[in-house]
């Protein structure tokens, strides 16, 4: 979706990963494509010369990837790009790579930038050939490496973003080496062709708080640096070149956003208690420690569901004990989070398995996954309990475990639980003596057995966005049927509520941590629920809140009662909704919810 | 050269149960192994584990190489080592040759069945 026209207003549609809007000038980060400069050399004299150029630029790239290297270590911590860097440097030394290069140019008669492209090229041809994904992605190590040549050949030091207004960055992707030399307080926005929920762009834009759309496809080769560009994190959305009409409404949606987000963070950090004086716990839920800063500044109180799905993937190699240690470690004693729930790994075991025909599973929802594969794969589990019971010795940890189904498998993860943790004491490791542990519900075997599995536990955590997908017997990934996703369903509700009485029967908390938490529009629902904790994405706290702090639990136990009265979806939905809109004219107006 | 060395091997043994004291020396000069593996960590091959093969044959005096579906390297190119393009399950197979081509040897097996400190 581009015009060719530069000056034509266009804009792409990407994946708003940080949100809030900036307004301000394109900087092109490197690009991979740079056009490489090629001539012949007129005098075979110059040959030597060239030569000599290239084992100069190789130096120069080596120089600067063990001073980079010395001053990430500086860093210390959990810094996983180090090896890569001794993974280019042996790049820059090997022979067969140099002496193709040197013939390449003596041979040809051409410049050095030429000659070490066409090396690259040559390996990108072998590359492409190969059939498994993961090791012909790894030509990226050697254009990594041959880019870095290039610079050094063009007499530029790389990256060094020097320039003194503040820009938005565009960039096919930002790796930590990258980001390590960016100075960030310049970064208004960032813009990249690929990445996701989980790449490293990702995670430094959301804990700094810089508004980024990753998963642009072609924005490098869209934009120029210099251009006038909008970047809308909350959308998604990058514009390109404005025009004054365009620039005219995002300056306002940016002015609105603002005052929208200091009105909420203004509230954000007050409790969450009604006017009735009832009082529900609010958690963030977050997939990486990053987030922590941000989830207190949005106002949880703590950390009610700690994904570690991301220890695992996007990595070469399984975690260590140490990887996850220090991940639990940094949510702990935390200055104004009072808790911090880290659930247990709720992967498919796909991710372990390399062998696609046996580990392919046609339903993977109903598959081998989360405790189900732990309780079968119970060294890689008790890896992760370790970490967590050695972490535990620092300060105050809940424990929960995913998708437990019935009585046996929280016995058994509860008997290796307590192995792992005799074990430690054992070897005289120190552990945490109060940890908390709990089970989320989200399998509807667990609603009905609730009563039993209370006993085994310290609370419950509902997962709404499994436990209606199982429910409900809808496949999320088919959009035929995402229309009978209904939070507001009478068996989901009626649920709910059997699971919040038989915890609170047997004494024990009920938290939720689905999507439908952090839905405005079902806060007063949730209340009437009497649910001890919502946890929801930080960035949901401020609504929230302002919805709880703003009713009565008299009411929402009325709006409740209404509700569940009613015996079709559609009727509960139209009804809540008409009752929030009544009481909260300011919240749901504009978006209709 | 793996060729040239499997043909050297063949003449070999004769040669040093003929002879003793420098003819024996220089034998063992001339001392090289050949040993097939599987290679039995999920993600086969990269860079990471390149490096380390890269880096074990560093330790030694020996020259090594990789040979795979009839393909040679030399053990000390990271590039040529990725390029033979081995995923979980291949089989390579390594000929090391030299004063201490056995400690060589030896260190590549270990790594190998350490699944170079993968899974």
């Amino acid at each position: 979706m581009s015009g060719n026209d530069p000056k034509k207003t266009f804009f792409i549609k990407g994946i708003g990963v940080s949100p809030g809007i900036v307004i301000g000038k394109a900087y092109l980060f490197d690009r991979l494509d740079a056009q490489v400069p090629f001539y012949k050399l007129s005098d075979p004299n110059l040959i030597n010369l060239e030569i000599q150029r290239f084992q100069k630029a190789l130096r120069d790239s080596e120089k600067q990837l063990l001073e980079l290297k010395n001053s990430l270590s500086d860093l210390g911590g959990g810094m996983d790009p180090l090896y890569i860097i001794d993974v280019h440097i042996m790049i820059l030394k090997d022979r067969k790579f140099v002496n193709q290069t040197i013939q390449n140019i003596r041979k040809m008669s051409v410049n050095a930038e030429w000659a070490v492209r066409m090396t690259i090229d040559k390996y990108r041809e072998i590359f492409d050939r190969m059939e498994d994904d993961y090791l012909r992605g790894r030509i990226s190590d050697i254009q990594y490496a041959g880019q870095r040549i290039l610079a050094n050949l063009a007499g530029k030091k790389r990256a060094a973003i020097d320039r003194g207004e503040k820009i938005v960055i565009i960039a096919a992707d930002l790796s930590p080496a990258d980001t390590a030399q960016m100075k960030l307080d310049r970064v208004l926005g960032l813009a990249m062709d690929i990445g996701g929920k989980t790449s490293h762009t990702t995670i430094v834009a959301r804990s700094l708080e810089i508004p980024a759309v990753v998963g642009l496809v072609t924005v490098t080769r869209d934009v120029r640096t210099n251009d006038d560009i909008i970047v809308d994190g909350s959308a998604g959305v990058v514009i390109v070149h404005p025009d004054p009409e365009v620039r005219r409404r995002y300056e306002e949606k940016k002015r609105l956003y603002k005052i929208a987000q200091d009105d909420l963070l203004d509230h954000a950090r007050l409790p969450a208690v009604t006017k009735d004086r009832h009082r529900v716990e609010i958690g963030g839920n977050i997939e990486f420690v990053e987030e922590i800063p941000s989830a207190i500044a949005h106002g949880a109180d703590g950390i009610g569901l700690y994904r570690t799905e991301f220890i695992y993937i996007n990595r070469e190699e399984l975690p260590s004990e140490e990887d996850h240690l220090a991940n639990y470690r940094s949510v702990i004693g935390v200055k104004g989070l009072s808790w911090s729930t880290i659930r247990t790994f709720d992967l498919g075991g796909d991710k372990f398995y390399p062998d696609k025909k046996t580990s392919r599973e046609l339903n993977p929802q109903l598959g081998l996954r989360a405790i189900r594969f732990c309780l079968k794969e119970v060294e890689l589990f008790k890896v992760q309990l370790r970490a967590i019971l050695r972490a535990s010795a620092e300060g105050k940890l809940r424990i929960m475990f995913p998708m437990i189904s019935g009585i046996e498998e929280i016995r058994a993860a509860k008997r290796i639980f307590f192995e792992v943790k005799e074990e430690l004491l054992a070897k005289g490791e120190s552990v945490g003596e109060d940890i908390e542990i709990g089970v989320m519900i989200e399998v509807p075997s667990a609603v009905i057995v609730a009563e039993e599995l209370a006993k085994e536990v310290d609370f419950f955590s509902i997962g709404t966005n499994d436990l209606i997908q199982y429910v409900l017997a809808i496949d999320r990934i088919n959009e035929q049927v995402t229309y009978l996703y209904e939070p507001l369903h009478p068996a989901v509700l009626r649920l709910i509520k059997q699971v919040v009485d038989v915890g609170h029967r047997a004494g024990i908390r009920v938290a939720m941590c689905g999507e439908m938490a952090g839905e405005p529009v079902y806060t007063m629902i949730l209340l009437g629920l009497e649910l001890d904790e919502l946890s929801m994405n930080p960035l949901a706290i401020p609504r929230v809140k302002k919805i709880i702090r703003g009713s009565t639990l008299k009411e929402s136990k009325a709006l409740l009662k209404k509700a569940m009265s009613l015996s079709s979806s559609v009727e509960i939905r139209a009804f809540v909704e008409a009752v929030m809109r009544k009481r909260f004219p300011e919240e749901f107006q504009v978006n209709g919810q | 050269m793996l060729r040239n060395a499997i043909a050297r091997r063949r003449k070999a043994p004769s040669f040093t149960e003929r002879h003793s004291g420098i003819w024996r020396c220089l034998f063992d000069m001339l001392m090289f192994i050949i040993r097939t593996f599987e290679i039995t960590n999920r993600l086969g091959i990269h860079a990471r584990v390149a490096a380390k093969l890269v880096e074990t044959a560093n330790h030694f005096k020996a020259e090594v190489s990789l040979e795979k579906d009839g393909v040679e390297v030399n053990g000390r190119s990271i590039l040529s080592i990725l390029a033979l393009y081995c995923p979980q399950g291949s089989r390579l197979t390594i000929c090391t040759e030299g004063v201490d081509a056995q400690e060589a040897m030896a260190a590549f097996a270990l790594l190998i069945a350490d699944k170079f400190g993968e899974t």
